[in-house]
């Protein structure tokens, strides 16, 4: 490869940081790699994976400890002026100035840049086209949605034509619709002008995109190549298990990924389970814990690649994050029958003249997974947080576990258990701290608090000690779970749990998840991943306030026609179709 | 029964927990004790308006033995000092520009032959009025020292006043200044860390896991303000122990009562710094209001310039600023030794202001718009 058509490369790079607990660590453990231009390269990994980490000193905005780096034939640690005149960088939170409209935002960005008067018109035109902005151009930036915000921060980008273009986890916190419209943008951007483009992302089907693909985990490059090449990996080591009629398909998930000496991994997914077993796993055991259900064999995916090559460096290190919880114990919940544990009757919550939910009615059986999805601003958050007591609904009726959320609200919230999206326990206190003082809050003490202590700490392996503050973001999550269940709630509310954990973690999770539904804890959650949604038993998606669907996962897919192959494409049609279906009554009326 | 052991127990998980977030951070521990002990050292040595050192120039054209006289008095004092003798009444400008010297005395040629002749003899005072309180007070010293040396030589005025202040008798600033502080400086400490209190938790988003327990607000309310409350306390019981100790400044009223006055104040500020961090989405909010809010409770409390020089809308609103009645009640008692009595209605705007602001941040715990 001659420098003409390299756009980066990097030699041993490494940078370390001081870690929480006041210890250094390594973000970029001994990177090399070399990114061609006028293609479009995913840097793919979980969070924590360095990702971040790599893209700033790319764009010379970090100095690396060790390792040379090059870009666009430049020593970016040499001089960073050079490069950053010649690219382009958009950070993970691009700092648009919310109280100046988008136009303002451009010809700030136009400004800042040195772009000619004469160069600019042109330029904002295509921008806004592309971007679909052009309508808002009058809008100020902080009223735009969240996926036109980031759309903006890409437009704001691009507002000269930069040799090589860095994207640092664009698709993060964007529904799945904003989502699909920044990839044809950028896609478009390689196409058109040949533009060299890196891009960080967690997702694997984004990935599946790009031309050049670097895996990366914990600092370290795991693999690299065309994505046919990674996808590889996994051939002939794919299979789509059907369970039995009537069971549900977590249940034969959950056996099989109990079994880590015969499955790398498995999840729900239509109905069924796609699972890969290991290259060296004994047929006769796997017949064995297959125990005769139907086992297809499937095209193997990038994803697949990417959960084995996790769980191979995962054993190299003799890591336990992937390890589940154990068991929970069955809770002794307070058997209702076929009652439902929560009802929901024309639910309706307005902030002002906006109405966040409109006219939401659903129940929820005990035991059942009930997963609550929707784009950013669906409303999902808004119910979710009715739902748990923390915003009082404006009309409407609201019973959980049996209670009216009007009038008991003390009592109804003392069962049900609560887990938030961001980590909301007291970073400075250890963990049996946090414990004991929220299982002191909903009202145990003595030798009842004790033992619930004790047994959380033993269900979700967690040391007491430990300061909660500083644990690597799976134990946090688990903590968040144990305060959660310590005092033993019907209903378990979680607002994306899994946002910001990486995918042996999450699996973890979902293990808990499974086993405590079994045991006849209510699970209710939203989640922004769609493919965790076959988890549930049922789910709801809203779009502006509305139900658009209610029903299994899979009624919801054939709800959605023949794209709902998958639940994102599922996902994506029914929110199409709701806006729509809006758009018509709209002009109906 | 079980219900109020379960609904006090609760409240206890709370209040331990609120301690245990205190302690633990080392930062947190330093600036507990620290800055109040700082304050109250500099209050003491720093922050009086007695005149203790006058630098001084002189221009004396007579050169006679009564000026001389007259600038040995001067001298005498230890209050002034002269730092430069002056030739010509073209050098005064200089010095008192500078800073150089405070004032500057400017005797006249024919002083000495004024004042054998018996006649009236003007002095001439040049003083640097940048700083009007202490131009005043040298200049009062330097009235006093020529009154007195007039009474030596024979001259004496009609009428002399005899002054004896009360609880006070040397009329020492610091005296008036540091029991104020047993109020004001445990104020704008326990002021913010009840303001911080919820609008930390509110960022770090542990306000919802709070919200979704069974605590019903008034729980929260009293978990969040007992802390506070100790702390308070305790920091005004430092500040005291320096007075009284330290700088010995001798206590007239009974320790229960100020402790009572001092409690009653501290709850009042509680319950302001509840409510401004109940309305704060974030600690910088938080930070911020309590500021904006600090300098016109301290400007209109009395702290430095007394209540009744103020306009009279002024006046007005000083009743409800609960530092008025707080520093007010605690010199009082500390340098008069007041009685329960005397500075009973000091009571009704604290118990007003905290019944007001304590209900006020336990309803916006649940109800602040979002």
């Amino acid at each position: 490869m001659s420098d003409a058509e390299v756009t980066a490369v990097a030699r041993d790079l490494r940078k370390s940081f001081k870690g929480p607990d006041g210890t250094a660590f390594f973000a970029v453990d001994g990177i090399s790699l070399a990114v061609r231009a006028g293609e479009l390269t995913a840097l793919v990994g979980p969070d924590g994976a360095g990702k971040t980490t790599l893209m700033r000193m790319i764009a010379g905005l970090l100095k690396p400890d060790a390792g040379s780096l090059s870009v666009l034939g430049i020593d970016v640690a040499a001089d960073p002026q050079l490069v950053q005149d010649r690219i382009s960088y958009m950070p993970q939170r691009f700092g648009l100035y919310e109280d100046l409209s988008v136009q303002e935002n451009l010809d700030l960005y136009a400004d800042l840049h040195g772009v000619p008067q004469e160069e600019r018109k042109e330029r904002f035109s295509r921008m806004l086209e592309m971007t679909d902005l052009a309508r808002f151009t009058k809008r100020p930036a902080g009223k735009l949605s969240g996926g036109m915000k980031q759309k903006l921060g890409l437009a704001c980008t691009l507002v000269r034509s930069p040799d090589l273009l860095l994207l640092d986890e664009p698709s993060v916190g964007v529904d799945p619709l904003s989502r699909r419209d920044l990839w044809k943008i950028v896609q478009q951007l390689v196409d058109e002008e040949k533009l060299s483009v890196i891009i960080s992302t967690s997702y694997m089907d984004e990935a599946e995109r790009c031309a050049q693909v670097f895996v990366m985990n914990k600092g370290r490059l795991l693999a690299s190549g065309q994505p046919d090449s990674l996808r590889s990996r996994a051939r002939d080591l794919t299979f789509t298990a059907t369970p039995p009629q009537g069971t549900p398909a977590r249940e034969l998930q959950a056996r099989l990924i109990d079994r880590p000496d015969l499955i790398v991994d498995a999840v729900p997914k239509g109905g069924n389970v796609s699972f890969i077993r290991r290259e060296d796993a004994d047929d006769a055991r796997l017949r064995e814990l297959l125990n005769g259900v139907p086992v297809e064999p499937r095209t193997e995916e990038l994803e697949d690649a990417f959960m084995m090559m996790l769980r191979q460096q995962e054993e190299q290190e003799g890591g336990t994050a992937a390890k589940p919880a154990r068991d929970a114990v069955a809770v002794e919940t307070g058997s209702n029958g076929d009652k439902p544990v929560i009802v929901v009757r024309d639910l309706v919550r307005k902030f002002g003249d906006f109405t966040a939910v409109a006219s939401t009615s659903f129940d929820v059986a005990q035991g059942e997974i009930f997963g609550l999805l929707g784009p950013n601003g669906a409303g999902k958050t808004t119910t979710f947080r009715m739902l748990c007591g923390l915003l009082p609904a404006t009309s409407g009726h609201l019973e959980v576990a049996g209670l009216n959320l009007r009038k008991a609200r003390a009592e109804a919230r003392g069962r049900i258990g609560y887990v938030s999206q961001k980590f909301a326990l007291y970073g400075n206190l250890s963990v049996r701290e946090n414990l004991e003082f929220f299982g002191g809050a909903y009202g145990l003490r003595g030798n009842a608090l004790r033992s619930r202590v004790a047994a959380v700490l033993e269900q979700f392996d967690l040391a007491p000690s430990a300061q909660s503050g500083i644990l690597p973001a799976g134990y946090k999550q688990r903590l968040a779970m144990a305060t959660g269940l310590l005092h033993e709630p019907d209903i378990l509310f979680l607002d994306e749990p899994t946002s910001g954990i990486d995918p042996l973690a999450r699996r973890a999770f979902w293990r808990t998840i499974t086993s405590l539904a079994q045991g006849g804890v209510t699970i209710v959650i939203t989640t922004h991943f769609m493919e965790e949604a076959e988890y549930c038993d049922r789910i709801a998606i809203q779009d502006a306030g509305e139900m658009l669907a209610l029903g299994a996962p899979i009624d919801v897919r054939k709800q959605a026609g023949d794209v709902g192959r998958d639940m994102n494409s599922a996902f994506i049609a029914i929110v199409e179709q709701g806006r729509a279906e809006r758009d018509r009554q709209k002009a109906a009326a | 029964m079980t219900r109020l052991i379960v609904y006090i127990s609760q409240v206890l998980s709370l209040i331990r927990k609120e301690m245990l977030t205190l302690v633990k951070d080392p930062a947190n521990r330093t600036l507990l004790f620290v800055p109040a002990i700082m304050q109250a050292l500099l209050y003491g040595y720093g922050a009086t308006l007695d005149l203790t050192h006058a630098p001084y120039a002189v221009l004396d054209q007579s050169r006679g033995a009564a000026s001389t006289e007259l600038l040995a008095r001067l001298d005498g004092t230890g209050v002034f000092q002269r730092t430069a003798t002056l030739t010509s009444s073209s050098q005064i400008a200089a010095r008192i520009d500078s800073g150089e010297a405070l004032l500057v005395i400017s005797i006249p040629s024919d002083f000495e032959t004024r004042l054998a002749a018996g006649q009236e003899a003007p002095l001439q005072l040049i003083l640097d009025g940048r700083n009007s309180t202490t131009a005043s007070l040298a200049s009062a010293y330097v009235g006093a020292i020529v009154t007195s040396w007039n009474s030596t030589r024979g001259i004496s005025a009609q009428i002399t006043i005899e002054r004896r202040a009360w609880f006070n008798p040397n009329l020492e600033s610091r005296w008036n200044m540091m029991p104020a502080l047993i109020a004001t400086l445990s104020m704008i400490q326990t002021l913010m860390l009840a303001a911080l209190s919820v609008a930390r938790e509110r960022e770090q988003g542990t306000f919802d896991q709070l919200l979704v327990t069974p605590l019903t607000p008034l729980q929260i309310l009293i978990g969040k303000a007992v802390p506070s409350m100790l702390v308070g306390m305790l920091q005004s019981t430092l500040i005291f122990l320096i007075i009284r100790f330290w700088f010995q400044i001798p206590m007239n009223g009974s320790v229960w009562l100020l402790y009572l006055g001092v409690g009653m104040f501290t709850l009042a500020s509680i319950g302001i710094g509840l409510s401004i961090s109940a309305v704060s989405l974030t600690m910088q909010q938080a930070m911020l209001y309590t500021f904006i809010l600090l300098m016109p409770l301290m400007l209109l409390s009395g702290l430095l310039t007394p209540v009744r020089n103020m306009p009279e809308v002024l006046q007005v609103v000083t009743y409800i600023n609960p530092v008025r009645f707080g520093i007010d009640l605690v010199r009082r008692v500390y340098l008069e030794g007041a009685t329960f009595a005397d500075i009973a209605f000091n009571f009704v705007p604290l118990l007003a202001v905290g019944a007001v602001t304590l209900p006020l941040a336990a309803w916006l715990f649940r109800n602040r718009l979002s």
